[in-house]
C-alpha cells in the first residue's frame, strides 16, 4: 500500500508577508489590488558604484519592534523577515501555540541565506583590514538559519529544513511541505521563503550579469530591460482540509498540486520545455484540467528571455485555452525577491483566489509579439479564479510550479 | 582596575543588551543569562575593545565578570611587560 495518501487535501489557512509593497498580508493584498509598485531608489547605502539604482527593498521594517534585541544580534535580516511573516501566518490562521503547532513542519526557501551579514563581515575583513570576524557570522548567514529561528520562536519541533534552488527555492519549499502533509509527516506546516540581499557586494555581482533593469521591471512588455531585485518573506500556514474544516478555519485556497522539472540545459538561459513539463506535472498532481485554470502568476522576471520563453511554454501547455486565461507578473510590484519570490507569489495567488481578483502586471507599456498572452496590464481585474498556477523557474533550470484552486 | 571594569561593563551591556546597572564585578554569566555562545560573542567584543587576543583555554574558564576583568588586566600587563623587554 502506498504510504502517501493522495486523497489528503491541503489548504492555505494563513498568510504572513513582509515585502516592498506591504509589511503584512493586508497591506500586501491592498497593493496587489491597487497595482502599487514597490520599486524605489536604493537608499540603504549609496549605490554610486552600482549600475542599478533601484530595488524593491522592504522599507520601514523595524525589527526591534518585533524581536528582542539580544535575539536580534543572532539574526540576519532574512531571518528577521521570516520570523515576522511566520508569526503573522499562524495568527492569521488562528492556530494557537498549544494547538498542534509543536508537531508542525517548517520548510523555507532561500537562494542566498544571510548575505547582508556576510557582506558586512567581509567588507570589514578585506576592505577595512579588520583582522577579527564576528563569531555570529556563520550562524547568522547559514541558509537554514531562518528555519531555525522560526522553529525556536514558535516552539515548533516537527520536521524542519531549508530548501535552496535559486529563484525557485520557496516554490520548492511549499511543494515539499504539501507532500509532507499528504504523507502524514505533519498536520500543519509553515512554508515559504525569505531573502535579503540588497547589499553592495551581491548587487554589484548582479550588475555584471546584465540581467537587472537599469530603470524598472516591466514584465511581458515591449521595451522591458530586465528584472528588479527585491527582498522579503512570505510564509503560508498549510494544513489538511479535514483539520481546517474541523476547526472552522478560514480557507484561502487549496494547495492542490506541485510539479518539478529540471531543464538540464543552460545555467542561465531558460528552456520552454522544462517550464512546460513542470506546469504539466503540477496540473497532473493537482488533478486539474488545463481548461479550469483562470490565472497564472508568472515567473515573469522582466528579462527578454524569460518572459518570451515562459509565454511559449504556457502556449504549449494550454494550447487554445492560453488565450482565455490571464497571466501576470507580480514581480513588477514586489520585485524579484529570489528565494522568497515563490512564496510571495503563492501568497498573491491564494489571495487572488479567495478575493476573486487578478493582480496586474504593472509598468506595462506596450504588447510584445513574443509574449502574446493577456498579462493583466497595469490594473487589477475583478474576476473569479477557479484554479491557478504559480510558476517559478530558477537559474540553473530548476523549475517548480504550484497549483492552487478554490475550495467550494 | 576600575577603568577596566567600566569598559568591560560597557561592552557587556552593549554586546548582550543588558542594562549596565545590572552588571557588577561579582555578576556571574549565569545570573546575566549569558550562555556559552553569548560568551563567545562577548569575547569578540572584549577582544576588540582592548585589542587583545584571548586563548581558547582562557576563554573556557570564564564564569563571570570578575574573571573577565582579571583576564583583561593580566593580558594588558603581559603586553606591557613584553613591550618593555
Amino acid at each position: 500500500m502506498n504510504a502517501v495518501n493522495s486523497d489528503c487535501r491541503v489548504v492555505v489557512s494563513g498568510i504572513g508577508v513582509v515585502s516592498a509593497i506591504g509589511l503584512n498580508r493586508e497591506r500586501f493584498e491592498d497593493s496587489l489590488r491597487a497595482g502599487r509598485c514597490g520599486i524605489r531608489p536604493i537608499t540603504r547605502f549609496a549605490p554610486d558604484r552600482l549600475q542599478m539604482k533601484n530595488a524593491a527593498a522592504v522599507a520601514g521594517f523595524d525589527a526591534a519592534a518585533h524581536i528582542h534585541p539580544k535575539r536580534l544580534t543572532m539574526m540576519d535580516r532574512f531571518a528577521q523577515f521570516a520570523v515576522v511573516a511566520a508569526r503573522e501566518a499562524i495568527a492569521d490562521a488562528g492556530i494557537e501555540r498549544g494547538d498542534g503547532l509543536r508537531a508542525a513542519a517548517v520548510v523555507l526557501g532561500s537562494a542566498a541565506g544571510g548575505k547582508t551579514t556576510e557582506d558586512d563581515a567581509f567588507r570589514e575583513l578585506y576592505g577595512a583590514g579588520n583582522p577579527r570576524v564576528h563569531p555570529t557570522v556563520i550562524p547568522r548567514s547559514m541558509l537554514s538559519a531562518a528555519v531555525s529561528h522560526v522553529a525556536m520562536d514558535l516552539g515548533i519541533q516537527g520536521p524542519s529544513f531549508a530548501v535552496s534552488s535559486a529563484c525557485a527555492s520557496a516554490a520548492h519549499a511549499l511543494g515539499q511541505a504539501l507532500w509532507m502533509l499528504r504523507s502524514g509527516a505533519a498536520e500543519i506546516a509553515l512554508a515559504g521563503g525569505a531573502e535579503a540581499c540588497i547589499t553592495p557586494g551581491p548587487l554589484k555581482a548582479w550588475d555584471s550579469m546584465r540581467v537587472v533593469s537599469l530603470d524598472i521591471c516591466r514584465p511581458f512588455s515591449l521595451g522591458r530591460r530586465g528584472m528588479t531585485l527585491g527582498e522579503g518573506a512570505a510564509v503560508l500556514a498549510l494544513e489538511t482540509l479535514d483539520r481546517a474544516r474541523r476547526r472552522g478555519a478560514k480557507i484561502y485556497a487549496e494547495l492542490a498540486g506541485f510539479g518539478m522539472s529540471s531543464d538540464a540545459g543552460h545555467l542561465i538561459q531558460p528552456s520552454a520545455d522544462g517550464a512546460a513539463r513542470s506546469m504539466q506535472a503540477a496540473l497532473r498532481d493537482g488533478r486539474i484540467e488545463p481548461g479550469e485554470v483562470d490565472y497564472i502568476n508568472a515567473h515573469g522576471t522582466g528579462t527578454r528571455s524569460n518572459d518570451a520563453t515562459e509565454s511559449s511554454a504556457v502556449k504549449a501547455v494550454f494550447d487554445g485555452h492560453a488565450d482565455a486565461l490571464a497571466i501576470s507578473s507580480t514581480k513588477s510590484m514586489h520585485g524579484h525577491a529570489l528565494g522568497a519570490s515563490g512564496a510571495l507569489e503563492a501568497a498573491a495567488t491564494a489571495l487572488a483566489i479567495r478575493g476573486s481578483f487578478m493582480p496586474p502586471t504593472v509598468n506595462f507599456t506596450a504588447a510584445d509579439p513574443d509574449c502574446p498572452l493577456d498579462c493583466v496590464p497595469n490594473k487589477a481585474r475583478a474576476a473569479p479564479v477557479r484554479a491557478a498556477l504559480s510558476n517559478s523557474f530558477a537559474f540553473g533550470g530548476l523549475n517548480a510550479v504550484l497549483a492552487l484552486k478554490k475550495v467550494e | 582596575m576600575n577603568e577596566i571594569f567600566d569598559r568591560v561593563r560597557r561592552v557587556v551591556a552593549e554586546n548582550q543588551q543588558i542594562e549596565p546597572e545590572k552588571i557588577t564585578i561579582d555578576s556571574t554569566f549565569e545570573e546575566l543569562e549569558i550562555d556559552s555562545f553569548d560568551g563567545v560573542n562577548l569575547l569578540f567584543g572584549i577582544e576588540s575593545e582592548f585589542d587583545i587576543q584571548v586563548s581558547d583555554e582562557d576563554a573556557k574558564n570564564l564564569r563571570g565578570i570578575r574573571n573577565v576583568v582579571d583576564g583583561v588586566e593580566r593580558l594588558l600587563n603581559e603586553r606591557k611587560a613584553g613591550g618593555g623587554a
